[in-house]
């Protein structure tokens, strides 16, 4: 079973076409980047897998369980229990961290967890204060997100997604916004849970990084899903767009 | 009339001024945000009821409000409007005046917060109400600190307005004093009341703010 099934989605803005019926399935301790070029659909996609957007068409299970679905021109969400539920499968971390500003780092960590998951507050701090270790980030808890550089709040943002036990973690472009010197701590750590076995989908610009970490790459451009496979299949491929989009790069 | 008698005069207007102060601040606060979330409503007939109360409060005088919200009842239904009502009209008429200010305060404050701060309570799990108590209030109450501040500066020097309504506050007494023993020195009085009374406003918000200083 896969633990996350995007099934023939579509999502228009207005009138313009951004998901062309793309499915995309995960399967449990798999990693999958996404690349392409900007605008291509990319963050979309991964906001309509996390329900930030509502979907225009298609069908997104997580676990085997309808997440979103259509009823004639509508997306339809299951009850707010299932719902619930489902929310617990999957974590995001964004391009801009979008930390809580006014929580210092460890209540960024533990406030959901606690207040809305009902944890117990001591088993909460406790592998909060494990995960801070494991970003190298042990003596930063009562530290607030202004103190910090970008590649400690990316660390943050990631500790914190993975403070709610989530089954599968979605990056979106998560070095993006960092200086190229803060780039590699963030990457690190996100290798350092490929070890862990979490299952991850990551939006990325970094070539090498993705290439060395996935199972699977998805070489997205103009809405549509151009290439898939292993990482040696999507990169050594002839395809024309894909050898553009990397010409581009090794230009930089 | 001995200075000390007039004193005694003024510092019982005193405490009405700062009555009407504090109560106005009490109720528009929250009234406000109410307000601002009617404003801000997708509904469109009730976003336009409130943006049309909002602009009938900040575009005619809080004096002109005080009298109609005082003598309205008995022009419009005969009422009885002695006693206790004058100052639940000034209360009134402040606070519906105030709230409509507070509103676009909260308005511009919550319009401000990035979407990416919502965004992430909704992956994390927060429900809508949560999001904005825990998430977006406080950050809002931060950033629109120093307009507020100015809003309760000006409210202190707008209670003197109750005298339209022959409220026994600091300023209606003053003029009083004034006309009685043609003596210039109540007004002295009161200046240094509001002054003094907007001295200590600033220092409490400011400590406020530096409360907040802990994040940016
Ligand atoms: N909220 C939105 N409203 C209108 N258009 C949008 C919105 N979000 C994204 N788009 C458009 O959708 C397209 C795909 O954007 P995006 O998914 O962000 O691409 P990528 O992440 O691959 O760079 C772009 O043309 C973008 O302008
Ligand atoms: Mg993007």
């Amino acid at each position: 079973m896969s633990l996350l099934e995007m099934k023939h989605i579509n999502k228009k803005f207005d009138n313009l076409e951004v998901i062309k019926d793309i499915s995309v399935s995960v399967k449990e301790g798999e990693i999958l980047s996404i690349i392409g070029p900007s605008g291509s659909g990319k963050s979309t996609l991964l906001r309509c897998a996390t329900m930030l957007e509502e979907i225009d068409g298609g069908e997104i299970c997580y676990m085997g369980e309808r997440a979103a679905w259509m009823e004639g021109k509508k997306a339809c969400h299951p009850g707010k229990e299932a719902m619930k539920r489902i929310q617990e499968y999957f974590g995001l971390v964004f391009q801009s961290f979008n930390l809580f500003p006014h929580y210092s780092v460890m209540k960024n960590l533990t406030d959901a967890p606690i207040n809305i998951q009902k944890r117990n507050k001591d088993e909460v701090y406790k592998e909060a204060r494990e995960l801070l270790k494991k970003m190298g980030l042990e003596d930063k808890e009562d530290a607030y997100p202004c103190q910090l550089s970008g590649g400690q709040c990316q660390r943050v943002a990631i500790a914190r997604a993975l403070a709610l036990n989530p089954k599968i973690l979605f990056f979106d472009e998560p070095t993006s916004a960092l200086d190229p010197e803060l780039t590699g701590e963030v990457l690190k750590v996100i290798r350092s849970l490929a070890d862990l076995d979490i299952t991850m989908v990551i939006v990325t610009h970094e070539m090498a990084f993705a290439r060395e970490i996935s199972d699977r790459v998805i070489f997205m451009d103009k809405g549509v899903v151009e290439l898939e496979g292993t990482p040696d299949e999507v990169f050594t491929s002839g395809h024309g767009r894909m050898q553009e989009f990397l010409g581009k790069f090794n230009q930089r | 009339m001995e200075f000390s008698v007039m004193l005694g005069q003024l510092a019982e207007g005193m405490v009405q001024s700062i009555c009407i102060f504090a109560l106005t601040l009490i109720f528009s606060l929250p009234l406000g945000l109410l307000v601002s979330f009617g404003r801000m409503s997708k509904n469109r007939i009730v976003s336009t009821i409130f943006r049309i109360y909002i602009s009938i409060m900040r575009g005619t005088p809080l004096m002109l409000q005080l009298l109609v919200v005082f003598y309205g009842p008995f022009y419009l239904f005969g009422a009885n409007i002695g006693g206790m009502y004058r100052f639940i009209a000034i209360i009134l008429g402040f606070s519906l005046n105030y709230a409509a200010y507070f509103a676009e305060i909260y308005r511009s404050g919550i319009e401000s917060m990035p979407r990416g701060q919502y965004e992430a309570a909704k992956v994390l799990g927060y429900n809508g109400r949560q999001t904005f108590m825990k998430i977006i209030l406080p950050q809002v109450i931060k950033r629109i600190l120093p307009s507020v501040t100015n809003e309760v500066i000006t409210l202190v020097k707008d209670t003197s307005l109750a005298f339209a309504l022959a409220y026994m506050e600091m300023f209606t007494i003053a003029k009083q004093i004034a006309a009685a023993n043609t003596t210039f020195v109540p007004f002295i009085v009161a200046g240094v009341f509001y002054y003094v009374f907007n001295l200590l406003v600033a220092v409490v918000m400011e400590g406020i703010e530096k409360k907040l200083n802990y994040y940016h």
